[in-house]
C-alpha cells in the first residue's frame, strides 16, 4: 500500500512536468486564445526537431509563440501566421506539410504501396485458385472413362 | 518460374532497394540542418543601430555592392567563440564579413569584440532577435552568404571552422565575388 501511494505520488509529479509550458498571454477572447493553442500545437520548433513550439523550451520557440500572439493580436488569420513562418522556417516547422510535388510521395506514398501489396496478393490468390482448378478437372473423368470404369467395377461382381 | 512469380519478386526486391537508398539518405543527411527557406530571396529588410555606436543607422543598403558572409552570433553561444578566431583568420585574408550580434547585451558584445578582435565589417545589432526571425534564424552560430544584390545564396548552420570553409563555404563565396 505505502509503495502504491509512492508510486502515485510520482506519478502525479509527473504530471506538471509533462504539461506544456504556459506562458502568461492575455488574450482579448476565448477563440483567440483557442486558436494560439491549436498554432502553437502544430507549428514544430526548428531547434528542437520532435517538439511543437508549445512544449518547447528553446528560446526560438518562445519567440514564435511571442510572433503568434502579436500576430492574433493583430488580427491576422491562421493561414498568415503559418504562412509568416514558413516563408522564414521552411515547410518543415508545419507538422502538416503542404500536398505539393515535393511532398507527393509523403502523403500518397503509403495509399500507393498498401494498393501495390494488396494487388500482388491478389493476383498470387487467383492464380492459385486457377491452377488448382485446372488440377481438379484434370482429375474429373470424362464420360467415356466412366463408362470405362462401371464397366470394371461390374466385371468385379 | 511463371511470369506473375517474376512480377512478384522483382516487386519486393524494388521494394527493398527503394527503402535501402532511403535509409542511405536518411544515415548521410543530417536532420538537424534544415534547408533554408531563404535561398534566393532578398536579405529582409531591417534597420538597426551598430554595435560599436549606438548612433549610426545600418540598413539593408549598407549590405549591396560586394559579396559577403553575414555571421550570426552571441556571446552567450559557446559555439561562437570556437568560430571566432577562424572569422578573424578570413577577415585578415580579406573576406568580407558581418556579424549580426543576436539578442545579446550591447555592452558585452563590445567587450568581445574588443577581447577577441572584430573580424566584422558592419557590426549590426538585433537587440531583440527581429532581424534574427526574419532571417529564419533558430539558433547561434548561423552564417549566410550574400551577393552583391543582396540576395541570400547559401546558408550555413553551425560553427565555421577551417575544413567548412575551404571545403563548403570558400568554393561559393569566391563564386559571388566573381559575379
Amino acid at each position: 500500500m505505502k509503495r502504491f501511494i509512492y508510486a502515485l505520488g510520482l506519478t502525479l509529479a509527473c504530471f506538471g512536468t509533462a504539461q506544456a509550458s504556459i506562458d502568461t498571454y492575455e488574450f482579448s477572447t476565448q477563440a483567440e486564445r483557442d486558436r494560439y493553442r491549436t498554432l502553437v500545437e502544430e507549428l514544430r520548433c526548428p531547434k528542437c526537431q520532435n517538439q511543437n513550439i508549445a512544449d518547447s523550451d528553446a528560446p526560438i520557440a518562445m519567440d514564435m509563440r511571442d510572433e503568434i500572439f502579436k500576430k492574433l493580436e493583430e488580427g491576422q488569420s491562421n493561414e498568415q501566421i503559418v504562412e509568416f513562418l514558413v516563408d522564414r522556417y521552411g515547410d518543415f516547422v508545419r507538422y502538416k506539410p503542404p500536398v505539393n510535388k515535393k511532398t507527393l510521395i509523403l502523403w500518397y506514398g503509403p495509399a500507393a504501396f498498401l494498393t501495390f501489396g494488396f494487388a500482388m496478393v491478389a493476383m498470387i490468390v487467383i492464380r492459385r485458385r486457377r491452377s488448382t482448378r485446372t488440377e481438379q478437372n484434370e482429375q474429373q473423368l470424362s464420360s467415356d472413362e466412366k463408362a470405362r470404369l462401371s464397366d470394371i467395377l461390374k466385371q468385379d461382381k | 518460374m511463371s511470369r506473375g512469380r517474376l512480377i512478384a519478386v522483382f516487386g519486393v526486391l524494388l521494394g527493398v532497394a527503394l527503402f535501402a537508398a532511403m535509409a542511405l539518405f536518411g544515415i548521410n543527411n543530417d536532420p538537424s540542418e534544415l534547408p533554408s527557406a531563404l535561398i534566393g530571396k532578398p536579405f529582409p529588410e531591417f534597420s538597426t543601430n551598430s554595435v560599436d555606436d549606438a548612433d549610426a543607422v545600418i540598413t539593408r543598403e549598407d549590405l549591396l555592392g560586394r559579396a559577403a558572409l553575414v555571421n550570426v552570433w552571441a556571446t552567450w553561444c559557446v559555439s561562437c567563440k570556437v568560430e571566432h578566431p577562424v572569422l578573424n583568420d578570413l577577415a585578415k585574408q580579406g573576406v568580407v564579413i558581418h556579424g549580426v550580434n543576436y539578442k545579446d547585451n550591447n555592452a558585452d558584445a563590445q567587450r568581445w569584440l574588443k577581447d577577441f578582435l572584430n573580424p566584422y565589417q558592419l557590426n549590426i545589432s538585433d537587440p531583440k532577435g527581429t532581424l534574427g526571425l526574419n532571417l529564419g534564424v533558430y539558433g547561434a552560430p548561423e552564417t549566410f552568404l550574400i551577393d552583391k544584390k543582396g540576395i541570400i545564396r547559401h546558408k550555413f548552420v553551425g560553427v565555421v571552422d577551417k575544413r567548412v570553409w575551404r571545403e563548403k563555404l570558400a568554393p561559393i563565396y569566391q563564386e559571388l565575388v566573381d559575379e
